[in-house]
């Protein structure tokens, strides 16, 4: 499983951070701090694996923004960046030609997009068009008079 | 910036995101957001007024910027529990990150979850099954955790997927909960929709992984798993999850992962999969990213299973083809899956050495980490010279970070597979010299032991050390290593004429320099000018002209501000001066040190029965004692000719070999020390002297003194009374077998005529059974060129009774 997804510039500020297990505000602030140091001191045309404790960390740079996340032993580190790949498509589709600044301004959209696609640290949805389909009706039900409703005994 | 149609902009929240990033200071920063914050506090206070999800949705924001944002807990806790979607759902993303497990406010959105799991509409039971699978706690989920199974069960699509992965989440936290799972699972397996079946393959892991019997089970379902595999191995082009050609990638990989932990270690389950593995290594596009995941879950699946050897080759090979893509990532993890099965296919991974090692050369750091590993592993006798030079190619060059691993690395293969030692030395020395402040502390003597046992390449060794110390004296191991060296074998270095390396003139004086310029170095370390200024005392019985030279300088370190320097120079002086008969003993050439164990002891010598007493280790190149083996000093004395008295070896400080001098002992300088002062001249002992020998102008007394009961000292004297001076006195001593022998070291080796001078050697006796004491002593000395030896047998011991008690 994914331990965690972050998303940072290139001057080291933080987008997106997604964690999958459940650790104290100190330890994130750790694991940010170190990753981010590791990953920022990259060149360019390197390897997309590095080693940090005892996780693999597959990052891959888009534009001016780092996708980076954080693997067990297990996992597949080349599907890994498929994975990260396939999170930026969804991203682009849903903004339309995305860029750094709507994660910014629209932060919380970014989230509910990762939400219908991982979960728990493992893929949720493998398709394309399902992620954007649940994206749509969730923001429709927002705009609707459903969401007046009082939810109905079950 | 573009705003998505459907959706009103959240006017408040980027305006005040405007705000913050339009601050031009971290101080102007932290202004804003303080305000805002405050803003905010108020608004929560306050009640139901429509903007509630912006309110939280900007404070969200400002904790992804890394403020505090606890405040936020409860009004997170009430929006979860409003009936509106939009503060649902910003609610529960609050949740997710300002609530964790430990947080007392999480136990608080436990029932709100669980109204919303059975919600009639899916997305706000999305929402509940979302936040649970991310922060619940093992209490939440045994609470859930039925619930999640009716949901797997009985609900559409969309919430089966999301349900599936919650239970995964459910049985991470709590492992026994794994069990009401398992049928829910299996049935999820003749799913259509590839969401539900790719959570349902990652449950099944899950509980697999969990729970060996669990394995068990579901082993049955590995033909359904081919199914499916195949099925999307072979179908054509689906649109809804292609990726560049290959069809559900990211199923694919999860199927065959179960499929490696139902095939491990079961030959029927592997050989059910044969087929469809093949199929998927050879027909799988390899030219893109997405395919060469696919083919490297594959590999690792065939390697770990028991699959037939011709798929483990087709496996080794697609790897060995990874190893010449030129993607960077793809060699990265050959290189890991090749490390992997370095041991279990050793020959097959050796076919690869070549491009392995070429890897070396690559610019990525974390490719030449794999690259070096590997290459490690690859080392073998057939290839350690071509392997060796390419190892320290890549040292010279290598990051810092991968040094001191890649240097341990090259001892370790040296030692193992070393073709001569002339190589062996020359690879410690190269990598000294390129990486000396990398080796570890072990290096030291672990190279200098190397060097003693090489006694042919003395000479090589010591010209080639002397050179590079000429060249660099800044790497710590390698000078301490020279030093010794040049002290050691210091006449060779002067001798000059050396085969293996091209003749070069070293004067005294240069070796001197030599030594002097590490001395006052200030790149040396402390350890370092010890070793210095051992060798430089050393040298002073290896060379002739100037030895004055070396006086001086060691009596200018008699008072050097360091205290261990200080220490040597004052005994060294002490070597000069008072025991000057005893220097060039003390500083003879070493023998060779045997490898022994790490914290191996300096052999003391024991009573009874005649032992191999092993050698000491040698530290910090002080003058080492050679313990000989109580039957070699037997054998070359043949003393006592088959009589039942064992011949007790010298004790542990003294060796006493025939006709060399006494080697005189010190673990540490203080020892050196007390031994000399042991050897004043004995005052006359005031127990009575008895005459036990007396031939040739040479004559023996001995004195007793009772230290114990059991306990006895006897004290030997030896005078000259004749007209030669003789030189090398040794003398030795057997006891019965039940007695116990020490003898301490004698005063001297030369008995100078007319008995100018005398020797003494204190003996210590213990006698536990009470026997009958007696004891034979061997006299050798060498008068005018000509050795001499004769024995003596002591009976009666003056102070002692009869019987000897």
């Amino acid at each position: 499983m994914m331990r965690f997804l972050l998303l940072f510039s290139r001057q080291g500020k933080l987008r997106l951070q997604k964690w999958f297990t459940p650790l104290t505000d100190r330890e994130k602030k750790k694991v940010i701090r170190d990753v981010m140091a590791l990953v920022l001191a990259r060149p360019p045309r390197s390897c997309n694996f590095l080693h940090w404790r005892d996780i693999k960390v597959v990052y891959k740079r888009y534009a001016s923004l780092y996708f980076c996340t954080g693997l067990e032993d297990q996992d597949n580190e080349l599907l890994t960046l498929e994975v990260l790949h396939r999170y930026v498509e969804l991203l682009d589709k849903y903004f339309g030609n995305v860029c750094e600044l709507d994660i910014i301004f629209n932060f919380e959209k970014a989230y509910y997009i990762l939400d219908e696609f991982l979960m728990g640290g493992e893929v949720l949805e493998t398709s394309k068009v399902a992620v954007s389909v649940s994206m749509e009706n969730a923001d429709t039900l927002q705009e609707t008079m459903e969401e007046y409703m009082n939810r109905p005994a079950f | 910036m573009h705003t998505h149609t459907a959706m009103s902009p959240s006017v408040p929240l980027q305006e005040m995101i405007r705000a913050i990033r339009s601050a031009r200071t971290q101080c102007e920063e932290r202004g804003v957001i303080q305000r805002e914050c405050a803003a905010i506090r108020a608004q929560f206070r306050q009640a139901d007024n429509g903007g509630r999800s912006h309110n939280l949705a900007k404070l969200l924001y400002v904790h992804m910027l890394g403020y505090p944002a606890h405040f936020g807990q409860m009004e997170c806790v009430r929006m979860i529990a409003s009936p509106r979607y939009s503060e649902k759902r910003v609610g529960y993303l609050g949740a997710m990150m300002l609530l964790d497990e430990k947080q007392d406010a999480s136990l608080l959105i436990t029932n709100s979850i669980k109204n919303d799991l059975s919600h009639s509409n899916q997305y706000v039971q999305s929402l509940a099954l979302c936040t649970l699978a991310c922060m619940g706690s093992a209490e939440m989920c045994r609470d859930l955790a039925p619930e999640i199974d009716r949901l797997l069960r009985a609900s559409n699509s969309y919430i089966k997927k999301k349900a599936a992965l919650c239970a995964v989440h459910i049985v991470r936290k709590v492992h026994e909960l794994g069990e009401l799972f398992v049928p829910a699972a299996r049935s999820l397996l003749s799913e259509k929709n590839h969401g539900v079946l790719h959570g349902a393959v990652v449950l099944i892991i899950e509980l697999c992984e969990q729970n060996p019997e669990t394995l068990e089970r579901f082993r049955k379902t590995v033909p359904d798993l081919v199914q499916i595999m195949k099925g999307l191995v072979l179908s054509g082009y689906s649109p809804e999850h292609d990726v560049a050609g290959i069809s559900d990638p990211f199923l694919q990989v999860r199927i065959l992962r179960l499929l490696r932990i139902l095939g491990r270690n079961n030959e029927g389950a592997s050989d059910s999969m044969n087929d469809l593995l093949a199929q998927v290594a050879t027909n799988t596009d390899s030219t893109k990213t997405v395919g060469n995941a696919v083919l490297y879950e594959t590999v690792l699946t065939v390697l770990d299973i028991k699959s037939e050897s011709g798929l483990r080759v087709l496996a080794v090979n697609i790897l060995g083809r990874f190893l010449l893509n030129n993607d960077r990532n793809i060699r990265y993890i050959a290189m890991t899956s090749l490390q992997k099965i370095v041991g279990t296919d050793h020959n097959a991974v050796q076919r690869h050495r070549g491009t392995i090692v070429d890897c070396l050369k690559d610019q990525d750091a974390s490719v030449k980490r794999r690259a070096l590993e590997l290459s490690l592993a690859l080392v073998s006798a057939s290839n350690i010279r071509s392997m060796m030079k390419e190892l320290l190619l890549f040292l010279s060059s290598c990051p810092p970070e991968l040094r001191a691993h890649a240097a341990s690395g090259i001892f370790n293969a040296a030692e193992r597979y070393a073709p001569s030692q002339r190589w062996h030395i020359d690879t410690m020395l190269h990598v000294l010299i390129t990486a000396g402040g990398d080796v570890r502390d072990e290096t030291v003597p672990n190279l200098i032991q190397l060097i003693t046992n090489a006694s042919e390449l003395h000479c090589y060794t010591v010209h080639k050390l002397y050179r590079a110390l000429l060249l660099d004296i800044s790497q710590q191991s390698l000078v301490q290593v020279a030093c010794w060296c040049i002290g050691e074998y210091g006449d060779l270095l002067l001798k000059g004429d050396c085969q293996e390396t091209e003749p070069v003139q070293v004067t005294e004086d240069d070796a001197l320099d030599a030594l002097e310029t590490v001395l006052q170095s200030h790149m040396s370390s402390p350890a370092t000018r010890g070793f210095a200024l051992t060798a430089t005392m050393k040298l002073s019985t290896r060379i002739t002209d100037n030895v004055d030279r070396i006086r001086s300088i060691v009596s200018i370190y008699g008072s050097c501000i360091d205290v261990e320097l200080q220490q040597r120079a004052v005994e060294y002086n002490a070597l000069f001066r008072k025991y000057d008969h005893m220097r060039a003993a003390v500083l003879e050439r070493m023998p060779v040190i045997e490898k022994n164990s790490p914290g191996h002891t300096n052999g003391e010598s024991t009573g009874e029965a005649v032992k191999d007493v092993p050698t000491a280790k040698m530290k910090q190149g002080e003058p080492l004692l050679l313990q000989q083996p109580a039957n070699q000093v037997c054998d070359l004395l043949d003393l006592l000719g088959g009589s039942e008295e064992t011949l007790q070896p010298g004790p542990a400080v003294d060796c006493l070999v025939s006709g060399l001098s006494v080697h005189a002992a010190g673990t540490a300088g203080g020892d050196l020390l007390d031994l000399l002062g042991g050897f004043e001249p004995a005052e006359l002992s005031p127990a009575p002297q008895v005459l036990a020998y007396d031939k040739g102008g040479v004559t023996l007394t001995l004195s007793c003194e009772k230290q114990s009961d059991t306990g006895l000292t006897v004290t030997l004297t030896a005078s000259n009374s004749s007209d030669s001076d003789l030189s090398s006195f040794t003398l030795q001593a057997a006891v019965p077998k039940s007695v116990q022998l020490h003898m301490k070291a004698p005063s001297g080796d030369s008995l100078p005529a007319r008995g100018t001078a005398k020797v003494t050697q204190m003996v210590v006796l213990n006698n536990p059974n009470k026997v009958n004491l007696k004891m034979r002593v061997r006299v050798s000395y060498t008068r005018q060129g000509s050795p001499f030896q004769d024995t003596v047998q002591i009976d009666s011991f003056p102070g002692l009774d009869a019987a000897g008690q």
